[in-house]
């Protein structure tokens, strides 16, 4: 006599293939439900990933038949001044904006959390800035970093006696000039911040107070384990948003990336070739070496938090 | 020896003195930063009120001396603002529109009905928020152009009625939180799940129904990449695209037309945050802490 094929037999096996009606009925719901996301998946998502790859070994210029190129768009990249130069000052804008940006937002909600009165209005007065569109948070800037007639030039020539910076004019000056501008963008993470300290049990703090700890301790071995995960959010966020950055740049500079390509980022100089040059494919090769650094940078993030970020769940 | 004795004297109210000094100096700190934060809007409405000539005046004036309101009609009647701001209102309804339903009924699937890949699929979700847009971007815009939508607002609203990944789990964040309990007894009653979706959670949820539109409306009014692909015709432009073009239209920089434009393009989401501040806090903390 046949045995029975194993998906019969077994009483677990059985249990977890064969769904009692009502089971099947909840998960067919569950598929209706997930419809739209499903076919968003597959038609803006999955598709244009798979596109964009084979794209990224082709010479398209939206008007003649895209032309196998094989590795050429890459290897024409390594080859590029430009795309190093764009890779440099994308990462060079990253370092200076991502830990400046939580730096001031931590000290920011750790001052809000020290019981202050009107709390809510301190925080609105502090997230408004981040409310600004992007587009008229560029222009005032533009101006306020004037080098003639800007107010922060004014007042560094009033009080120090010395010509301000030519900021977004200047090569040195104008990835600074733009990380400076993002700071003024940091309340949301002040929010967050805020959120997450207020979440600390005070207990822990009586205790340290009781054990003779100073202020600093109590930081360094409360504060900052207690809100790393908080941290680690908004590190990887953070990078993965600055290494995207596009549109203050492009509306300051108008979408030139100067002077002197010192502030073409990684997705301006993308850009150019895509909408402006019409070179698809070396465009789409440059979008998926984009998500690789990206990806690579979030791994490494991930794996070195594992040292620094406590998790209550797991001890 | 005499120091001793006053601070054993004086022991409780000397700290209590150390207390309030430092409770002052933080409370000075949090203003001044404050005002930091908030300076540039200042200035930018300052800025607005001056003439072509006052307005690169030194010393500035930090409170304008005569307001210039006429300003105003001239910034937006120098180019088509008002059809630009009716595009870009246009563009933002009905994104929002697109991606509330889209993505509450995507979060309900996911809280809520039990299926044996959920976990995978979820996870999928949040993985596609790692995608950075530049990589979909150039396909998407071959595909829209084969399809002659360029210049359209097609191509901009199209993909919104399938779903946000981030207001995805937002929202499904949220929907974890409302008791089973509720659907259990609509069950019984033989409530279909989309009636249990309308009639329970929708309205169980409407604090963060309320935080995602309001994110959904900002980021759609702020949109500036999008609609720079797509939209070339001056009749089809937003406010954006208008804006960061008004100096290269004007010949020269008019910074205090330039900065009463700005502030009006400002105001519409200002006006929204301070009106739902509240929930657009829930908002922020619900995706920031808890994720």
């Amino acid at each position: 006599m046949l045995s029975p094929p194993p998906f019969l037999s077994g009483g677990e096996d059985c249990k977890v293939r064969v769904l009692s009606p009502q089971a099947r009925r909840e998960e067919r719901a569950f598929y209706l439900f997930l419809l739209p996301w499903i076919i968003g998946l597959i038609v803006f998502t999955a598709g244009p990933v798979v596109v964009s790859f084979l794209l990224s070994f082709t010479k398209y210029d939206m008007v003649s038949v895209p032309e196998i190129r094989g590795a050429g768009n890459y290897t024409e990249l390594f080859r590029d001044p430009l795309f190093w130069k764009s890779l440099k000052i994308t990462l060079y804008y990253t370092t200076l904006a991502v830990p400046l940006g939580m730096m001031v937002a931590l000290l920011i909600a750790m001052l809000l959390n020290q019981r202050v009165p009107f709390l809510p209005f301190y925080r609105t007065l502090y997230y408004v800035p981040s409310i600004t569109p992007a587009v008229a948070g560029a222009l005032l800037w533009q101006w306020l970093l004037n080098p003639d007639f800007g107010i922060v030039n004014y007042y560094i020539f009033k009080i120090f006696r010395v010509r301000g910076p030519q900021w977004f004019f200047s090569e040195q000056w104008v990835i600074p000039s733009f990380a400076i501008m993002s700071l003024w963008g940091v309340g949301q993470a002040v929010v967050i911040f805020l959120a997450s300290l207020q979440s600390v049990p005070t207990t822990f703090y009586e205790a340290a107070t009781v054990d003779g700890a100073g202020p600093l301790a109590k930081f360094f071995r409360i504060t900052i384990p207690m809100i790393s995960p908080t941290i680690l959010f908004l590190l990887v966020t953070g990078i993965i948003g600055s290494f995207q950055v596009f549109t203050p740049i492009f509306v300051i500079t108008v979408g030139r990336g100067g002077p002197n390509y010192a502030s073409l980022v990684y997705v301006l100089y993308l850009f150019q070739n895509a909408f402006r040059n019409f070179r698809m494919g070396y465009a789409a090769a440059q979008a998926w070496i984009l998500f690789l650094v990206i990806l690579l940078l979030t791994l490494l993030v991930l794996k070195i938090s594992r040292s620094w970020v406590y998790y209550e769940a797991e001890r | 020896m005499m120091e001793a004795r006053t601070s054993a004297v004086s022991g409780w109210t000397s700290e209590r003195f150390r207390q309030n000094i430092g409770r002052l100096i933080v409370i000075i700190l949090v203003t001044l930063g404050a005002l930091v934060a908030i300076f540039p809007l200042w200035w930018m409405f300052n800025s607005s009120l001056k003439t072509r000539f006052t307005v690169i005046r030194f010393p500035p004036e930090l409170i304008p001396v005569r307001s210039h309101w006429e300003n105003y009609p001239e910034a937006l009647t120098f180019m088509p603002f008002n059809i630009f701001f009716r595009n870009t209102f246009f563009y933002a309804t009905v994104a929002v529109i697109g991606e509330l339903f889209s993505s509450s009924l995507v979060a309900f699937g996911f809280a809520r009905l039990r299926a044996r890949y959920s976990n995978i699929l979820f996870i999928l979700v949040l993985s596609t928020m790692m995608l950075p847009y530049q990589v979909t971007m150039i396909p998407q815009y071959i595909m829209f152009s084969l399809l002659k939508w360029i210049d359209s607002y097609r191509p901009l609203l199209l993909p919104k009625f399938f779903g946000s990944a981030y207001l995805i789990f937002l929202l499904r964040q949220f929907y974890l939180g409302i008791p089973r309990e509720m659907d259990e007894a609509a069950k019984i009653d033989g409530c279909s799940y989309l009636r249990l979706w309308w009639y329970i959670t929708l309205p169980l949820s409407k604090s963060a129904l309320v935080a995602v539109i309001i994110f959904s409306f900002m980021w759609h009014w702020n949109d500036y990449l999008g609609p720079l692909i797509y939209l070339n015709k001056e009749t089809l432009l937003t406010v954006s695209i208008g804006l960061s073009w008004f100096t290269a239209a004007y010949g020269g920089t008019p910074w205090h037309l330039l900065m009463a434009a700005s502030l009006v393009f400002t105001l519409p989401p200002l006006i929204l945050f301070f009106f739902s501040q509240r929930y657009f806090i829930q908002g922020i903390v619900i995706s920031g802490v808890k994720g």
